[in-house]
């Protein structure tokens, strides 16, 4: 075939391309823990439906900047917003999944699940009050475990990350120094602690590091079968981190009341004391309806068909009860510029 | 031996007419007389785009960090707090590290590099002259990201067990020293930053200082060996000053790239945002490292403007280190021809 054949008939194939390809992309943009989830659900449902789904996994900040912005069509926090800041900017937000952030330690001899420790305690650590293992506090949580007498190497994340809100946050109501003195947030001034770069620095200073303790997102922990600690909840009992602790932890939030819920110290003897949600955020009034309703019919689509996929990923699924407050927030909501609602089918 | 004059009649006939020109001179090529003018300005429009893009990038970076720059004013550059919850932030623990790495990284690159170049320009023997240069070219062309992880994993635990863990127990007991050495020694901190980033830095300097001296005009080398100098006098007394503009601009390069490396620096210095000593093993931050880790999740509003701030920071700490260099290069040069 002739070269101006060949030239033309690539040109117009990638017209096509192009074409088909903004027909129907939906664009979000945010945290970065539940990137893996939201790229097998996007590639599932691509699969299944032909729509695609572009998720770029910028971090939390970077996606509320870009959902402000209106830049993109959903943004995806770890962290919720405050009521008062989303009616600022006319959006909802809600769940998708649930997620734990595990202590893990890094001492010989101690096996994983055989350290307990106290959410004061862990606090106390963090601050650099508690500095060796055979501390008195640390001893008398476990009796009969031999702790060394060794300096505690704490590690924490370098950047900022919603694993850090949801430690920092459970540590401000634990520990009443820490939620004076550090506070909570994404990025803190943590008063000790080695910073490593995401939960893969944190894992690697903890493996390197000889009497460390760190903490990272529970898929992180399984999947390296690194040595985890239990941890005191609010009713007094020691729980170790699995799905049905995450769980029983989801199941005792207000979610009728307001979608923001940190899932952190919630009642139930169950419970997992760090548990969080990860959120998406979109607008109330969409200047775009078709690439609302596109992201709606993804969503909609996760709740029914994706826990499955989650569970294998090691993340925790929505309780169903939830998913129909969703719905409503949905219905009850998301208007386009005319005021007509927006429907998910 | 040729004849230089036409001797016969017959040959000057055949010179003069291969004098003559058949026909007329061939038409000359015009190049359209706009043609010139277009080239000038694309050439100074290049030229032009530089300068403004440099404009701009401060520009931009100034309006950025204005926030910050009411705030705290110059106090940013030496207050150590940096604290996002309660938006106090300074910058003297990221200034320091950055500048004391990049100290450390240069104070073991250029004895090495000057000794790569002399050795390769020098003393190797023929054969080995082109492989070593490509590897050393090769250790430039790994990613920085690739050091920072092979750092992590590779040499923190050897820098700890053979470096580090002999350091102080030699230096225990000593009053000023033990100081600097003191800290645990597992292979994170200013050090072990400081050494990789020379690692990253030795090929970027030993190939312009080989370069460099290559192009020494063999002439004056050899006239100095004739005169019964050794090498060593022949390299410090007529190459060096010879070259001194090429070995500054050499080290002002792998300055630069030390100053400015994130990926490699961010896995190995710990991002520790607290000056709690001046010990070479403790965990530290420098600006790029705290830029890299804190940028995408920084809220607007102070934070944001704080970061920017460090960076307009790092362009000014690169600006003065570039004018010290002119003015280390005028005070060599007032040098030159002076008896020594």
């Amino acid at each position: 075939m002739s070269l101006r054949l060949n030239t033309s008939l690539a040109i117009v194939s990638c017209v096509f391309a192009i074409g088909s390809a903004s027909a129907q992309d939906v664009t979000g943009a945010g945290a970065s823990f539940p990137a893996p989830i939201y790229a097998k659900w996007a590639d599932a449902y691509n699969k299944a439906s032909g729509a695609r789904i572009n998720y770029q996994s910028v971090g939390s900040g970077a996606g509320i900047r870009q959902i402000k912005g209106k830049t993109v069509d959903f943004g995806a926090s770890d962290a919720p917003l405050k009521d008062d800041e989303l009616a600022k900017d006319g959006m909802i937000q809600f769940p998708m999944v649930i997620g734990g952030v595990v202590p893990v330690v890094n001492i010989k001899g101690i096996a994983p699940g055989q350290l307990r420790m106290s959410g004061q305690l862990l606090g106390d650590i963090y601050l650099g009050k508690i500095t060796k293992w055979n501390d008195a506090a640390i001893t008398a949580l476990n009796p009969g475990v031999a702790l060394p007498d060794a300096a505690i190497a704490p590690v924490r994340r370098a950047d900022g990350s919603g694993t850090s809100f949801l430690f920092t946050n459970y540590l401000s109501k634990v520990n009443a120094e820490w939620k004076t003195k550090v506070g909570e947030g994404t990025a803190v001034n943590w008063p000790t602690g080695a910073g490593g770069k995401g939960n893969e620095g944190v894992s690697a200073f903890v493996q390197r590091l000889p009497n460390s303790i760190g903490y990272v997102e529970y898929a992180y922990a399984k999947q390296n079968k690194m040595s985890y600690v239990m941890l005191r909840n609010q009713s007094g009992a020691f729980v170790a981190p699995d799905d049905s602790a995450f769980k029983a932890a989801a199941a005792g939030a207000e979610w009728t009341k307001s979608f923001y819920q940190v899932l952190t110290e919630q009642p139930g003897k169950d419970s997992w004391p760090i548990t969080g949600a990860t959120f998406v955020l979109m607008h109330k009034v969409q200047d775009k309806p078709a690439n609302a309703t596109n992201s709606l019919k993804f969503f909609e689509w996760a709740y029914v068909n994706g826990d499955k996929m989650a569970d294998d990923l090691d993340y925790v699924p929505l309780p169903s009860a939830v998913k129909d407050l969703v719905r409503k927030l949905w219905a009850d909501n998301l208007k386009d510029a005319s005021g007509k609602a927006i429907a998910a089918k | 031996m040729a004849a230089t004059l036409p001797n016969t009649s017959h040959e000057s006939e055949q010179l003069m007419e291969r004098a003559t020109p058949k026909g007329g001179p061939p038409a000359r090529r015009r190049v359209a007389p706009w043609a010139d003018t277009v080239f000038s300005w694309l050439t100074h429009g290049a030229a032009w785009l530089t300068l403004l893009l440099l404009v701009g990038i401060l520009a931009s970076l100034v309006v950025g960090a204005a926030p910050a720059i009411q705030k705290f004013g110059l106090a940013f550059l030496w207050t150590t707090e940096w604290d996002p919850v309660q938006e106090k932030f300074g910058g003297l623990v990221m200034i320091y590290g950055t500048l004391m790495t990049s100290f450390i990284a240069l104070l073991i690159a250029v004895p090495v590099s000057f000794g790569i170049a002399v050795f390769l320009t020098e003393m190797s023997p023929g054969w080995l002259k082109r492989p070593l240069g490509i590897a050393i070219e090769l250790l430039a062309a790994v990613p920085s990201i690739v050091y920072g992880m092979w750092g992590l994993l590779v040499f923190g635990p050897i820098l700890a067990r053979f470096v580090q863990a002999p350091l102080q127990g030699a230096f225990s007991g000593v009053p000023v020293l033990g100081a600097l050495f003191s800290g645990p020694p597992v292979g994170i901190g200013i050090l072990s930053a400081g050494i990789i980033l020379a690692i990253m830095v030795i090929p970027f300097i030993a190939a312009v200082m080989r370069d460099v001296f290559e192009v020494t005009p063999p002439l004056l080398k050899e006239s100095a060996y004739g005169l019964g100098a050794t090498t060593w006098e022949v390299v410090s007394k007529v190459v060096l000053p010879y070259t001194k503009t090429g070995v500054v601009g050499g080290i002002m390069l792998g300055l630069g790239r030390a100053l400015g490396e994130t990926m490699a620096v961010t896995f190995v210095i710990g991002n520790f945002n607290q000056l709690s000593s001046l010990s070479l093993f403790e965990a530290a931050n420098s600006i790029t490292s705290a830029l890299a880790n804190e940028f995408a999740e920084a809220g607007e509003g102070l934070h944001q403007a704080s970061l920017i701030y460090l960076g307009l920071v790092l362009f000014f700490i690169t600006f003065v280190v570039l004018a010290l260099s002119k003015m280390l290069l005028a005070q060599l040069r007032k040098s030159e021809g002076t008896r020594t």
